[in-house]
């Protein structure tokens, strides 16, 4: 807690450049289906190679993760790319994809009796970029927000305040907060990436970053095809054509959150 | 007034320097909180609200509590009331003063907390309650400092005020349903979605305000040359009757939905509170102590014999007071988070930074508390 008068002088400096700079997720807000916003207003312009998508969705299938070690290239390629912590005690984890068993992923749908291989297999989880997602709708600032156009549920750190009603409004438990510095816990930080803060909510962002320059999710790319990922309202898509041709089940479906996860069991 | 709050007794400086001390302790703990994060506490990635939100959901209960004077003496012209209802409202100004403290220790990055108005959202609930909570500190300080200071220089006071008082009663149970509304409106929280939420605070919040106020009332009559007066306690303390044995009831009607449906989801986290949960029962103890504590003073105040005896009277209200803290102040929010939302089951324990910096905050509000109390006695003593 050493702080020098010329550091908090800083502070006041910059709360009072914050107080008075024009919200920049407007440009979002103004962002137009095609890639013009409306007259006057800020735009983001999509990239050349950039993915475009109504709702992206990601469809995986169950039955091709055996173990553990299945699931690990995937977390891993994760975390790495985004800068997740290690951090030294549970109650401070952070984890934007990870799995668990059946019996977790689906708590509201156990099932007796089943196959000892679904039962023990790992279930891949993390954020479902829910249609109707509950944590935007809590969300005091709209820090954490749909994204128009391609159905992202982004978090914008530098606005979020740390009041932790996302976490308490996600059903799924996706969400995780920085109690307290994460930094120093980052095996190897990528530069490519923005790490995060102390005292911020922080989950999958369904790698917007590299759909923004045409790179599939890093999940995807280390599943080895086991995952797949595409638009959910292009009814020519690879995750249509799983969904219409699999049996696929979503988590809490009863909720009307609208899960963008599928899963094939 | 506010010179009144400066001269006292010995007792009233040692009493408000106690009170300064351990704010300060609090605060030198907050500074380290604030360095490290809340990672000083005992919260997790599961049960991500603590001992914090849980005090202030309690504190909001108190501080609507206060309506229960100022709604008979304004709308039903119950006289009597006239001589408290500055105590009610000031007692709000507290309560209050404390909700929104502990709001700000629990958030994770305090410095952006006008982000909530530089981006208004209206569809957070949070939001809402920012406008609830400081609209009703708000209307309670100009009322309550505008009506005693008319009782102080002799004249009625400014009928300005009257539609801000009738305002005052209305908005009370507003400040309560909105912070209900907070919990009851999450899908996959089975412990907190339940219509019967609201009703459910605010019951439990008419039981401890009123019993939070008795005992003020007779500590200020042993204390001071102001009796608030035995009429006025006796009305109050039925107030606190009937108040908690709707709070019991409504605990009985969930009771009732969750075990004779038998949802797991919706059963788990009372059967986690109060028999256990795959072998984790921290809070069992607790549960039942509150059942008895309330189941207690239910006893003591349906009873006349023992409700007008003002001792029995006063174990009562700390039973109810007691009963009503653990049952929402430490029961209502760990219960809602375990199991989390995978069906693990992960406990939540405050650790000692934490509980320092929230005995820390209610000694802020009772430092408060006392100043406004000590104006008002004074001003009191003054007219009589």
């Amino acid at each position: 807690m050493e702080r020098s008068r010329r550091e908090i002088l800083k502070l006041f400096g910059i709360t009072a450049l914050a107080l008075n700079t024009p919200p920049v997720l407007n440009a979002f807000a103004a962002e137009q289906e095609t890639g013009h916003g409306v007259e006057g207003e800020p735009y983001v312009k999509k990239g050349d190679d950039a993915l475009k998508a109504k709702q992206w969705a990601l469809v995986i299938d169950t039955k091709k993760f055996a173990s553990a070690d299945d699931v690990t290239p995937l977390v891993e390629a994760c975390h790495r790319i985004h800068n997740v912590p290690v951090m030294p005690i549970k109650n401070h984890e952070i984890k934007w994809i990870w799995s668990a068993p059946y019996h977790n992923a689906f708590p509201m749908s156990p099932m007796k009796f089943m196959d000892e291989k679904l039962e023990h297999a790992p279930v891949i989880v993390l954020c479902n970029h829910c249609e109707n997602p509950p944590c935007v709708r809590a969300c005091p600032t709209n820090a954490t927000f749909k994204r128009p156009g391609d159905g992202i549920v982004l978090m914008d750190f530098h606005r979020c305040i740390g009041c932790r009603f996302c976490m308490a409004a996600c059903p799924f438990g996706a969400r995780s907060f920085n109690y307290r510095n994460p930094r120093p816990f980052i095996t190897e930080t990528n530069k490519k990436f923005p790490t995060r803060s102390k005292g911020v909510v922080e989950k999958c962002n369904f790698c917007a970053e590299r759909l923004a320059v045409g790179q599939l999710p890093a999940c995807v790319e280390a599943s080895d095809g086991k995952l797949a990922f595409g638009d959910l309202y292009d009814p020519e898509s690879e995750v249509r054509e799983l969904i219409r041709s699999n049996y696929t089940i979503r988590r809490k479906q009863s909720l009307g959150t609208e899960p963008a996860v599928y899963y094939i069991v | 007034m506010l010179e009144l709050a400066l001269k006292g007794s010995k007792r009233y400086y040692g009493w408000m320097g106690l009170l300064l001390a351990i704010v300060g302790i609090g605060f030198l703990t907050y500074l380290k909180q604030l360095d490290f994060g809340l990672g000083i506490t005992g919260m997790s990635r599961d049960v991500s609200w603590g001992f914090y939100i849980a005090q202030f959901t309690f504190l909001v209960g108190v501080a609507a509590g206060g309506v229960m004077v100022v709604l008979p003496y304004y709308l039903h012209d119950y006289k009597a009331y006239g001589r408290i209802t500055i105590l009610g409202e000031f007692l709000a100004i507290a309560a209050l003063v404390m909700c929104l403290t502990f709001i700000i220790v629990d958030l994770g990055q305090p410095m952006r907390i006008f982000n909530v108005w530089l981006y208004p959202t209206l569809h957070s609930v949070l939001f809402w309650d920012t406008i609830v909570l400081n609209g009703y500190l708000f209307i309670n300080i100009v009322v309550g400092w505008n009506v005693l200071e008319a009782e102080r220089n002799g004249v009625h006071y400014k009928p300005w005020l009257k539609p801000l008082i009738y305002l005052s009663i209305p908005w009370a149970i507003s400040i309560h349903t909105v912070t209900a509304y907070l919990y009851a409106g999450l899908p996959g929280r089975g412990f907190w979605m339940t219509a019967i939420m609201a009703p459910r605070f605010l019951a439990s919040a008419f039981a401890a305000g009123p019993a939070l106020l008795i005992l003020l009332c007779l500590f200020i009559r042993k204390t001071t040359n102001f009796d608030p007066g035995r009429k006025q306690i006796q009305t109050l303390a039925k107030t606190v009757a009937y108040a908690i044995c709707l709070n019991v009831f409504f605990l009985l009607c969930e009771v009732f939905t969750v075990f004779y449906s038998q949802i797991p989801e919706h059963m788990d986290h009372l059967t986690y509170l109060f028999a256990g949960l795959h072998g984790h029962a921290t809070y069992v103890p607790w549960m039942w102590t509150a059942m008895a504590l309330m189941l207690l003073g239910i006893i003591l105040l349906v009873n006349p014999v023992t409700r007008k005896n003002e001792g029995v009277l006063a174990v009562a209200c700390v039973a109810i007071f007691a009963g009503t803290w653990i049952d929402k102040g430490l029961g209502m929010i760990s219960g809602g988070f375990v199991p989390n939302p995978l069906h693990e089951v992960n406990e939540y324990i405050p650790t000692i930074p934490e509980l320092i910096i929230a005995l820390a905050i209610w000694c802020l509000g009772f430092l408060v508390l006392t100043a406004l109390y000590k104006i008002a006695i004074s001003v009191k003593e003054e007219v009589q």
